[in-house]
């Protein structure tokens, strides 16, 4: 899967979480999912559950942590599913 | 003693969502009973129950499509859908987001236990050891005080905001703490309620004890019999109510519309002692708790035109009459005249308070007394302590200016409050 696609996909999964006052143009690869696109923190661990459904994957509490923008999301979820 | 009135109401209730509908509903003596499939086919005895309608596009109304997101909390959806309403029936505003918080309205609104069904969703998970999968909204969901969070948050409430529990008597005594609060100087305007969940994980205790009706299966609408010789037990039901309780300066200065002054109330218990147990009354602390109530409104017994009683549907009906009848020092036709929400729209348990007390405020304020229904067969035993003419079986329509609401619940709680119409 390219980094395109996992990240249309991203997309979709975070746009559910975001505050009535940001709209889904707002988010770009380098965005910071609390202090940019203001998710509620109780929330990321929401976007992970879904990510996890959407690639099939498993996320570790301590990968957890570097998926702080959706660049490094992406990268988290890239190497997740290289090595499925 | 800040004096204290009612400026706004809301309701969840199975015969009626919002006051409109509500209204409506106990003018014309309408049930909110029906059978569930569900409950038989889990094997209760009791298969039929109350609970409110509420369709897809109100709960968008009131909740964001994130908020739905796994949302299974029945209980925090009557709460907050009929916290809203008594608010805005009051005028209210929540805060704005870019303001500052409300510090001088507050928030008590009780619950027995909150979001059974997400806690089951949760028990589920956990023991398939997917603690990690339970997701954000689990505690908010479960935890008892959920109601009054989601509540404060939605409105900017920035004084007390709490939850109590006291069974049955909750929303009673929900009414009672805002009330001392206010006339204590502590806040301004307190959102006062209580909600309860719907369900088979809810009602099945009851059920298990024997004390809903296993009767009515086929008759629903006939199952729920306050005061009747026929009565075999209560009909579980849900929902929520709630009262917009203000301080009686603030409400003038706002011109806001007055339902009614709380001239005050008591709480009590029986502490399981002569008669009274985890699950029945003491009589002398019910009675005490009805004149006590009078003392601190400062109102004689005779002076009492109506009282919203408790009365569920079980042999302790005629036990409550007689402790009525006792407390008041009255009886025969000069009894108040006496009616049980609870033969409409069931046994809201810890909601059945919040709800009866609305009742109670919209008949006052409407000048009418809702029929009881299924009581055609008086109890023996109640008709000999007051007149069948001070249980009406049909709408009546009559003044109303002074009036009594007691509600009681397991562990000999007693809650009664004294309303007047301004």
């Amino acid at each position: 899967m390219t980094s395109e696609e996992i990240y249309s996909q991203l997309k979709d999964i975070i746009k559910i979480y975001l505050p009535e006052d940001v709209s889904v143009s707002e988010i770009n690869s380098n965005s910071h999912l609390i202090n940019e696109l203001n998710i509620n923190s109780s929330h990321l661990i929401d976007v992970v559950l879904d990510v996890e459904d959407a690639f099939d994957i498993t996320i570790k509490d301590e990968e957890l942590e570097a998926m702080d923008t959706v660049s490094s999301a992406i990268d988290v979820i890239q190497t997740k599913i290289n090595h499925k | 003693m800040k004096r204290v009135v009612i400026t706004g109401l809301g309701i969840v209730a199975p015969n009626g969502v919002g006051i409109q509908q509500f209204q409506k509903a106990l003018q014309k003596g309408e049930s909110g009973v029906s059978y569930f499939p569900e409950l038989k086919e889990l094997n209760f005895s009791c298969c039929i129950g109350a609970k409110p309608n509420i369709s897809e596009e109100k709960k968008k109304d009131y909740f964001t499509d994130l908020e739905l997101r796994n949302f299974n909390s029945s209980g925090i959806l009557y709460g907050v859908i009929a916290g809203m309403e008594a608010l805005s029936n009051a005028g209210l505003q929540p805060a704005s987001k870019e303001e500052s918080p409300l510090w001088d309205l507050g928030v008590i609104f009780g619950t027995g236990t909150s979001g059974v069904e997400k806690f089951r969703e949760a028990i589920y998970k956990l023991d398939d050891k997917q603690v990690r999968r339970l997701g954000s909204t689990t505690v908010a969901q479960t935890m008892a005080s959920g109601i009054s969070a989601y509540l404060g948050g939605k409105i900017g409430a920035a004084n007390q905001v709490t939850t109590n529990s006291s069974a049955c008597a909750t929303g009673t005594e929900a009414v009672l703490m805002g009330y001392q609060h206010l006339a204590a100087g502590k806040a301004k305007q307190m959102l006062c309620g209580s909600c309860s969940d719907d369900g088979p994980y809810v009602w099945g205790g009851f059920d298990a004890m024997k004390v809903t009706t296993f009767k009515h299966n086929e008759d629903p609408e006939r199952g729920s019999r306050p005061m009747s010789a026929s009565a075999s037990g209560f009909v579980p039901g849900a929902g929520a109510g709630a009262l917009l309780l203000e301080t009686l300066e603030s409400a003038r200065e706002r011109g806001a519309t007055i339902y009614a002054e709380i001239l005050g109330g008591h709480v009590n218990n029986g502490g399981q002692r002569n008669g009274g147990s985890m699950t029945a009354p003491n009589s002398e602390a019910v009675q005490r708790c009805i004149k006590e109530a009078l003392r601190e409104a400062g109102v004689s017994a005779d002076e009492i035109d109506y009282i919203n009683g408790h009365l569920t549907a079980t042999a302790k009906d005629t036990v409550e009459i007689e402790n009525w009848s006792k407390a008041l020092k009255r009886s025969g036709v000069d009894f108040p005249y006496v009616n049980s929400l609870k033969s409409m729209i069931g046994h809201g348990l810890a909601a059945s308070g919040s709800m009866e007390v609305v009742a109670a405020l919209l008949q006052m304020h409407q000048g009418f007394i809702a029929p009881n229904l299924n009581c055609e067969d008086l109890h023996p035993d109640i008709v000999s302590v007051i007149d069948e003419s001070r249980i009406p079986r049909e709408p009546l329509y009559t003044e109303l200016k002074t009036i009594a609401k007691a509600s009681f619940g397991f562990g000999d709680v007693n809650a009664c409050v004294i309303f007047r119409k301004n």
